[in-house]
């Protein structure tokens, strides 16, 4: 089978919306368009009718009732509400803040903020595993602790957090426990109950849905209070005013109830191919590591280090394929990714790492083509790299002292 | 990020890739940069005894933008006699390449690789007594030595 190129493999980005979920959007954009918090009309009472569907949809995916779902523009403002809003309404009570080193800029930017207003945060450490423990988060928290923010699965490394055993502890603990969830939501099993948990991220565009409409979990029984940032007209029970992105909505429902239909077929399949791309390289590639739990990871991430590559130059050479890398040679500081750091990759590894996100269209054709070309592209750039001549030669390159610059 | 033609093109098809012998009297080896920054540059230079780098050869790890300024740099410095050499500067190659501010560093590190293989062979020829006919003017060595 001819493959088209270039190779969409970069599934924690973004992903593709499915067909099925553009199909539900198209007619409220032209046929049912109303406000849906328009009382006096049918274009209203319409709109209002299909974003209750999505609604109910989205918390199924979850566990959830579909009456503590709060639609909101995408999960960095979902986070940012979570944690800006709970940590406002509970500060009398304390103003302490968990949370882990290696959560979305989201989570960690919006902790940033509290700190600057005067909040404590604690930033737990990860293993070389990636994951968070139960244990840490219990070590944490005090009596002043009112929220912890743990991922359900992280963005670059695809590991997978023990939540229900850390979500027991927050509620020993008497704190709320918030849930990034945009990585895993749809492709693993996530139910809010076996997690204890009271506010859930969620994004439509990580789950092939559209981009631009994410929402918040808040949980009713008990009823958690948080305070709004946006405000306006008073939708979605006072905590986010703003008319509903309708279609957005429709279509975040469709993909919620595709991907829970869907999700054990599915990720079977896709964690078939993840483990063809992992072994087809290893089996070519020398000098090869994977970064974080191979064991608690999601189905469709790689992330993975060649030594002695730097990572940019690998997704020059893998032109044909949409990948990302760890090396941060783009970014201004020059500093690889925090999230490798926090593993405690050197930073020599971090900067070989390349992602792979395996998703929904991919398929095995596609893998077999990327073993090949990343095991033809290594020994190309190894041709080239001093390290790996020095390496050869019987080098030990911590044996060197290297000018940083 | 889109990158130039010429970094493309330098990228693709690097020029002078590869190794002289380091024990060689007449080459100068420079190893710059580091591998936890995400660069690390070795660029050699074959200089004959009056003074003129007869060829060079250069290993890069690096990005492309880094592929392309130490494969730029080999193709200049060649016939280039050393005080040449040590006049070329980074400005040069961001130019040519047309590097963006946030590639600059790749083309500083060309630079101090091209010193830095001056600097070697001169110090291996004053250690072996021999007198080249290469200026007296000489390079603080700044990147690293094996």
């Amino acid at each position: 089978m001819a493959i088209k190129l270039p190779i969409y493999m970069d599934n924690h980005a973004t992903t593709r919306v499915d067909p099925r979920v553009v199909e539900a959007m198209l007619p409220f954009f032209t046929e049912t368009y109303g406000n849906a918090a328009s009382r006096s009309h049918s274009f209203g009472w319409e709109t209002e009718k299909a974003t209750d569907l999505a609604r109910e949809q989205v918390a199924a995916l979850i566990g959830a009732s579909g009456r503590e779902i709060v639609w909101t523009s995408g999960a960095t403002e979902s986070d940012n509400l979570a944690i800006k809003g709970a940590a406002e309404f509970h500060k009398e009570r304390g103003r302490h803040i968990v949370t882990s080193a290696i959560e979305h800029k989201a989570v960690l930017d919006s902790c940033k903020r509290l700190e600057r207003d005067g909040f404590e945060v604690t930033y737990l450490p990860v293993g070389k595993d990636g994951l968070v423990t139960a244990e840490s988060v219990r070590a944490a928290m005090t009596d002043k602790t009112t929220l912890v923010s743990i991922m359900l699965a992280n963005n670059e490394i695809g590991t997978v957090n023990p939540v229900e055993e850390i979500g027991a502890v927050v509620k020993e603990k008497g704190a709320l426990f918030h849930i990034d969830a945009v990585q895993g939501t749809g492709k693993i099993p996530f139910d809010v109950e076996r997690a204890k948990a009271d506010l859930v991220s969620l994004s439509a565009h990580k789950m092939y849905g559209p981009k631009g409409i994410g929402a918040l979990y808040v949980r009713r029984k008990p009823r958690v209070r948080i305070t709004a940032e946006i405000d306006g007209g008073g939708h979605e029970r006072g905590m986010r005013s703003g008319t509903l992105n309708v279609p957005g909505i429709v279509g975040f429902g469709r993909a919620a109830a595709i991907a829970l239909a869907e999700m054990p077929e599915e990720s079977a399949r896709i964690l078939g191919m993840r483990e063809r791309l992992r072994k087809g390289i290893q089996a070519r590639v020398s000098d090869t590591f994977v970064n974080g739990s191979l064991q608690h990871r999601l189905p469709g991430n790689l992330n993975i280090s060649f030594a002695y590559v730097e990572g940019e130059a690998m997704l020059m050479a893998l032109k044909d394929v949409a990948v990302s890398s760890g090396s941060a040679c783009t970014s201004s500081s020059l500093e690889p990714s925090y999230v490798l750091r926090a593993l405690g990759v050197e930073e020599e590894m971090a900067h070989t790492s390349i992602r792979f996100g395996i998703g929904r269209f991919n398929t095995d054709e596609e893998i077999d083509y990327v073993i090949d070309l990343v095991a033809r592209k290594v020994d190309k750039l190894r041709e080239l790299s001093p390290l790996y001549e020095m390496v050869k030669d019987g080098i030990d390159l911590k044996s060197i002292t290297w000018a940083a610059h | 990020m889109a990158y130039s033609e010429k970094v493309l093109e330098h990228y693709e098809n690097p020029r002078n890739v590869g190794s002289f012998d380091k024990n060689d009297p007449s080459v100068g080896t420079g190893l710059v940069g580091a591998p936890a920054c995400g660069d690390v540059m070795k660029l050699q230079l074959k200089i004959s005894d009056d003074g003129i780098i007869e060829d060079a050869k250069f290993k890069t790890f690096g990005c492309g933008s880094a592929i392309a300024s130490s494969s730029l740099a080999t193709e200049w410095v060649k016939g280039m006699t050393v005080d040449q050499a040590m006049a070329l500067k980074n400005t040069q190659i961001v130019e040519e390449l047309n590097l963006p501010p946030v590639k600059i560093h790749c083309s500083v590190l060309a630079e101090d690789a091209i010193k830095a293989a001056i600097a070697d062979y001169k110090a291996k020829r004053s250690a072996t007594g021999a007198t080249a006919a290469v200026s007296a003017a000489t390079a603080s060595q700044p990147g690293a030595t094996t």
